[in-house]
């Protein structure tokens, strides 16, 4: 899960952070009034979405007055900003965050990330912040330090003071830096983060060490535990069926194909859709239903997948283990009847129970093709959609 | 032969007593899977299934003698459950529990290292389907009736993936020494590399199946692995051509981030490594039947 830059600074500030004067506003008026509240005469207004580039995107407007900060935010509030981290569709922006412009002595890079390969928390530092971390590691591979942090024990004071000198902080400052890397290491523990990227982390002109700009992401399966972090949700942010899908405890990715997917279990869904490629299709989108594909869930699927506009034929591809295949068949049975389903199905069903989920399909009377195996089923969905298309 | 579990693996599982537990213990038991008991905090003292239930691993190991663990309980207290079950010298951990978190996994596999090498637990999982000896024994939430005992080691981060290819194989006669799920998750118990190396040393393992998927460096490692220590043939495949960068396929662990995360990238590397890399995912079970032909073919031809 990701969150706003305004509230991953709130929650890092919660650990001892020191982060520029600042807060969020929801329109232009809250916005001046933010500006007038932190004082100063010079202020940024940074449009609230969860991408970055923002920019190069004009999403991050330096003001000098008033007038200025409200034109800013009028302009940002409700537009659509397209980054080159948001896709072409770019994402909404309904918050701003204003904060006061400070004059900047050094910009560096600390980073913290889960290390899947070590699997441990790593914390990567660069003294040239500001850029993208992947173009660091291309331009000045040798110039990034890194420290792995043993789970047992956490973080030591030692290892942050080994960034602060390796990233050529003079003595005043290396205190203060090893304070807020420690600091952020233990919200990344303390919160169950799975990234927070301090980009750039700041040494101003009177000599402070600020967070300038972070992103923050989170281990979607511990917010069990992290209610402060489960609550900072913006859904605005995520596509409306995708939300809609984890409502109903669905995996669903939205795809730029028309064929639409609904298979059990993660790894046979990206097979199927590659199969789909294979045999000439372009997948509508990524669903995998789970383990107990219960009617309910299946019914469910289905609406989601034909919320998409595009999609001009399914695929369902079971592969029953726990849920038997006839349990399946009767589910889709179901869901083919409550949702009046007008695009070609082809079905694939395989496991447990394989003979009689066929035959409840065959009895039905509704026109559902069905495949035995997975590539005459994507050949039969591509030749469907094909003809669909045709019509 | 086969690798971690047979028919004398005496087995018990961890949230016995529960839905899943009960199910699933069924299932195993029908498999022929030795289950000798089970535990669930508070429940000690009574019988589920024709078998004891115990409040902790250190007592059930104590009273039946048994060696594997199959985790079931709910994911806040699946680290806790894996570490007891280690510390009761439990030596293979099968966890299916989805929704682990990442934190919890590193300090699971952190407090293993407390133990010497020789009494350490081989983790399984989380968030797969388990493992099964064809015919001889179960410990997970696969139809096992798919399956056929034969000469190939199948392992797979997916668990319905790891069931097409079995399927597959059967229609080509083929079937399986062990199948392992190691699971989706970022952080996972046993690599491919851990399972790689059990079935490079089972004399009755002919060849390998190795299904990845989009994201992480495991199916690299294991590529390299593979040019560098291993002798069977390997076939592999890895499934997310489609996926987008930056998007979470399912598995928490589905999601390309970095360079070299694709399915097409590792593809690619493990081709270059000399594994079989079959062309599409409905052309498992056919690229494993050359590659035995071909190798049992080359057996055959005189000095």
């Amino acid at each position: 899960m990701h969150i706003h830059e305004y509230q991953a600074k709130e929650l890092l500030a919660g650990f001892g952070l020191p982060i520029p004067a600042g807060g969020v506003a929801y329109s232009a008026e809250q916005a001046v009034y933010r500006a007038s509240e932190i004082g100063g005469d010079r202020w940024v207004v940074k449009a609230q979405i969860h991408a970055g580039a923002r920019g190069k995107a004009r999403g991050i407007r330096l003001c000098s007055s008033d007038a200025e900060v409200r034109a800013a935010a009028k302009e940002l509030l409700g537009c659509t900003l397209v980054t080159a981290q948001t896709g072409p569709q770019g994402l909404p922006v309904h918050r701003v965050l204003v904060e006061q412009a400070l004059p900047i002595e050094r910009e560096l890079y600390v980073g913290l990330v889960l290390d899947r390969k070590r699997e441990r928390i790593v914390v990567v530092a660069h003294p040239h912040g500001g850029m993208e971390i992947e173009e660091i590691a291309q331009r000045e591979p040798e110039a990034i330090l890194r420290e792995v942090i043993e789970p047992a024990v956490g973080m030591q004071a030692f290892q942050a003071r080994e960034l602060a000198f390796g990233l050529g902080l003079a003595a005043p400052q290396v205190n203060h830096a090893v304070a807020a890397i420690l600091g952020a290491y233990r919200a990344f523990r303390d919160l169950d983060a799975t990234m927070v990227e301090m980009n750039p982390l700041v040494v101003t002109a009177d000599g402070r060490v600020l967070v300038l700009d972070v992103k923050m992401s989170f281990d979607d399966n511990a917010l069990f535990r992290r209610p402060q972090v489960a609550e900072l949700r913006d859904y605005a942010q995520e596509d409306p069926r995708e939300a809609e899908a984890a409502e109903y405890g669905l995996n669903y990715v939205a795809l730029d194909g028309d064929i639409g997917c609904i298979i059990n279990g993660a790894g046979l869904a990206m097979a199927t859709m590659d199969m789909i490629k294979h045999a000439g299709g372009e997948p509508a989108n990524f669903l995998d239903i789970g383990g107990g594909a219960s009617p309910d869930r299946v019914a469910k699927a289905f609406r989601l997948v034909l919320s998409d506009g595009n999609v001009k034929a399914i695929l369902v591809n079971v592969f029953a283990g726990i849920n038997r295949c006839d349990w399946v068949a009767e589910g889709v049975v179901q869901a083919v009847r409550e949702v009046h389903l007008s695009v070609p199905l082809v079905v694939r069903l395989a496991g447990t129970n394989v003979e009689d989920g066929r035959r409840i399909l065959r009895d039905s009377g509704l026109p559902i093709a069905t495949a035995d195996t997975l590539a005459e089923a994507a050949e039969r969905v591509v030749a469907a959609r094909n003809k669909a298309r045709a019509a | 032969m086969s690798i971690l579990l047979d028919q004398h693996t005496r087995v018990i599982v961890q949230g016995f007593t529960g839905d899943k537990g009960t199910f699933h213990a069924k299932e195993m038991i029908a498999y022929g899977t030795r289950v000798v008991g089970g535990v669930t905090p508070g429940k000690g003292g009574a019988t589920h299934l024709g078998q004891p239930v115990f409040n902790t691993v250190k007592e059930a190991v104590a009273q039946t003698a048994a060696t594997a663990s199959l985790v079931l309980v709910p994911a806040p207290f699946c680290a806790d459950a894996v570490m007891e079950a280690a510390d009761a010298g439990i030596r293979l951990v099968v966890i299916i529990t989805d929704g682990v978190p990442a934190q919890d996994m590193i300090r699971v596999k952190a407090y293993l290292t407390r133990y010497p090498a020789a009494r350490r637990a081989v983790l399984v999982g989380p968030n797969g389907a388990g493992l099964i000896s064809a015919g001889k024994a179960m410990m997970g939430i696969m139809p096992g009736h798919i399956y056929r005992p034969g000469t190939v080691g199948v392992v797979s981060r997916s668990g319905t993936l790891g069931y097409e290819a079995a399927a597959q194989m059967a229609a080509h006669g083929i079937g399986q020494t062990t199948s392992v799920g190691i699971g989706g998750d970022p952080i996972n118990g046993s690599s491919f590399v851990d399972m790689l190396t059990l079935f490079q040393e089972d004399p009755e393992t002919e060849a390998v199946m190795m299904i990845g998927e989009i994201g992480g460096s495991q199916e690299a490692d294991a590529a390299k692995f593979v040019k560098e220590h291993m002798t069977k043939p390997v076939v592999g495949y890895v499934a997310g051509l489609t996926a987008p960068k930056g998007r979470r396929m399912g598995h928490a662990g589905a999601i390309i981030s970095a360079f070299g995360d694709t399915a097409a990238e590792k593809a690619e590397i493990m081709r270059s490594a000399g594994l079989v890399v079959a062309p599409s995912p409905a052309e498992l079970g056919s690229t494993m039947a050359s590659v035995l032909s071909r190798k049992r073919s080359r057996v055959m031809v005189p000095q």
